[in-house]
């Protein structure tokens, strides 16, 4: 039922989700909150890869497992650091003291960043990091030009390099991978649709349960419109 | 039951006050679409109320707790999420009903002669509700909500002499902070709500007095039965309040269907870069109100010239000053024979088209860049420029037109199929 429910919500509101895009160069991404397995494996990949440095310190490691179906024994065993409690807030282990050092900047907190960027635009920035010897940390970015993060996904994605900004027809740019990392590009742009997929989750855990009781209140809503329509006529009935 | 209504009415008049505002509370038989909006009004301002109170009890508002305290609220409180998206898209739903309730008074003349203090009282009712949205606003600590206050209080610096002073007074620091936080909390939490409360009584008593206008814009005391009641006049109580909670269980579906649906409502009611905590360091690339400013911020940013010495900007400022302050003064620029739209000539009804659309042909340009084009031909800050005349054209030359526009004959009793 919920599932059927966030389906059909995705449906309708697909077409809405891309008018709404606010870049035009950015590749679309499907977004499906009720794919616990793709859930999942974003989750792992953010912890594993993401937390390191960025923290998402609105949300508790307890809430996720609830939410993605992971059993307290599996969260413990792999998606927290040591020294964590189920019931703790997920936050980097790096100071922001070392992160500012070493980057320039303090890695922004990622619980709310699918509600502030797109998640079209997550997905394409994830797949847009090239070599360039000219930036401090050896990584640039197509969509986000000089960014200070270097290609964490590296040993996933493989080293690429910037062959044009803008060369194909649809004015995106094209990369070529000079060295090819563990994942086939196919399953590197799988891997990057599960983390988008976790982190539109992420920035709002209780998406799916809200349309749910909506569709409830709605029919709520219908029936009592019903009869106060009846209620307003039968008294109205008097007047001429 | 009836033996504890009667020692209360020996010592306070619940039977009269029942009487004198519901039950025999005569109001005109023939109310259309139009006037659902003053109970909905009321409906907003309880939610308001009642999820602002829960609200409070998880929120913190101090700089650097507040941000994290809503989202706390939005993950970790029971059904905070629910209370919150109530609140957020409630402030839009208020402004929308009140627009709509505002609009029906320029259809039909509610503004008009006997009703010249209820409107005044409702003028005052909307630009404390703009105060309390603006201060609410502030209150999630996101990007835009910080430096949305930052813009705002920095037009205070655009008076003479004591601009800046004034700015500094508002915000307790040089710029928008922890100090500037608190007390908008306490503006927001009790000192309006409490003063707003007591104006919507005194709307409504005010209204009671007089009675209430109609779509054909006549007086229906003009005509009563031997009782003393008005021949057109039905009691509020029943036929009002079931008719009334048949229109507000259709808001409901509206309002509801976006807080579950859709409450950022495409970036309109909450924006992206509110998911933002503030950052001094760090501008919004597009810092603009929330939709129900937008008129008069397009207003505000068409006043490009100066003039007679003063600069643009002061002049920007009491131009929108102006856009807000002539509501008041409405009832006197109107010198039409008659209220009702119904009854009035091509004039007034171009005028009221014309002022409509502009209204929100402003309040779209009020989201874009000025320099763009997204109308055609010419740049948004031409056409908004092009509407601010618009805009005042409606009340500036009302005075004539309504003078001269040919009104057709007022009906005796009210239209009533």
């Amino acid at each position: 039922m919920k599932r059927l429910i966030a389906f059909l919500f995705l449906v309708t509101s697909a077409p809405w989700c891309m008018g709404a895009s606010e870049n035009a160069l950015v590749d679309s991404v499907y977004i499906n909150l009720s794919d616990n397995a793709s859930l999942q494996r974003g989750a792992r990949l953010f912890v594993n890869y993401c937390l390191s440095c960025h923290s998402a310190a609105y949300m508790r490691y307890r809430r996720m497992a609830k939410d993605l179906d992971i059993s307290e024994e599996l969260l413990k065993e792999n998606l927290m650091f040591a020294g964590d409690k189920p019931g703790d807030l997920m936050k980097t282990t790096m100071p922001a003291g070392y992160a500012k050092d070493w980057f320039g900047v303090v890695p922004p907190d990622l619980t709310l960043i699918a509600r502030v960027r797109e998640p079209d635009w997550i997905y394409t920035y994830l797949r847009s990091f090239y070599l360039d010897e000219g930036s401090p940390s050896g990584w640039n970015n197509s969509l986000f030009k000089n960014v200070a993060m270097p290609h964490v996904l590296y040993g996933l994605q493989g080293n690429q390099r910037l062959i044009s900004k803008s060369g194909e027809d649809d004015g995106k740019p094209v990369f070529r991978l000079e060295k090819p990392g563990t994942l086939t590009p196919q399953e590197y742009d799988d891997v990057i649709r599960d983390l988008t997929n976790f982190l539109v989750y992420l920035g709002e855990p209780v998406k799916l349960d809200r349309y749910l009781i909506g569709v409830f209140v709605m029919m709520f809503l219908g029936g009592l419109l019903v009869l106060s329509y009846l209620l307003k006529k039968e008294f109205w009935k008097v007047l001429h | 039951m009836i033996r504890v209504l009667n020692w209360l009415d020996e010592r306070f008049p619940v039977r009269s006050l029942w009487n004198e505002h519901l039950a025999e509370y005569y109001a005109p038989k023939n109310f259309n679409f139009w006037y659902y909006f003053g109970s909905l009004a009321i409906l907003v301002f309880v939610n308001q109320v009642v999820t602002g109170v829960f609200l409070t009890m998880h929120y913190k508002p101090s700089s650097e707790h507040a941000f994290a305290s809503v989202e706390y609220i939005m993950r970790d409180v029971p059904w905070g999420w629910l209370i919150r998206y109530l609140h957020a898209v409630g402030a839009s739903a208020f402004f929308v009903v009140i627009y709509l309730h505002m609009f029906r008074a320029l259809l039909y003349g509610s503004h008009r002669s006997p009703r010249e203090l209820v409107w005044i009282l409702g003028c005052i009712i909307y630009v404390l509700l703009m105060a309390e949205s603006f201060m609410g606003y502030l209150l999630p600590w996101g990007n835009l909500s910080y430096w949305g206050a930052q813009v705002i209080i920095s037009l205070f610096t655009a008076i003479p002499w004591a601009g800046e002073a004034l700015a500094e007074w508002l915000r307790g620091d040089f710029v928008v902070s922890d100090a500037t936080l608190n007390r908008f909390f306490a503006f927001h939490v009790a000192l309006i709500p409490l003063i707003l409360t007591g104006l919507v009584v005194i709307h409504i008593l005010a209204l009671h007095v007089v009675g209430s206008n109609n779509p054909d814009g006549i007086e229906i005391k003009k005509h009563k039965n031997e009782n003393g009641i008005p021949k057109d006049g039905i009691p509020f109580h029943p036929f009002y309040t079931v008719k009334d909670l048949f229109g507000a269980v259709v808001f409901l579906i509206l309002f509801l269907g976006v807080v579950f649906f859709m409450p950022e409502l495409f970036g309109l009611f909450l924006e992206r870069a509110n998911f933002e905590p503030a950052n001094l360091l760090q501008t919004p690339s597009d810092i603009v109100p929330l939709w129900y400013f937008t008129p008069f911020y397009s207003i505000l940013r068409a006043v490009t010239y100066p003039l007679f010495g003063v600069d643009a900007k002061l002049w920007g400022v009491i131009c929108m000053g102006l856009s807000i302050g002539l509501f008041f003064v409405l009832p006197w620029l109107d010198r039409s024979p008659v209220k009702s739209i119904r009854y009035r000539g091509w004039m007034y009804k171009t005028a009221l088209t014309l002022f409509v659309l502009s209204f929100l042909i402003l309040g779209y340009l009020g989201l874009k860049h000025p320099q763009d084009t997204d109308l055609v031909l010419f740049s948004n800050l031409a056409w908004a420029q092009v509407f601010s005349f618009v805009y005042f054209g409606f009340f500036v030359l009302m005075p004539w037109y309504t003078k001269w526009d040919k009104t057709k004959p007022e009906p005796d009793r009210v239209t009533f199929k």
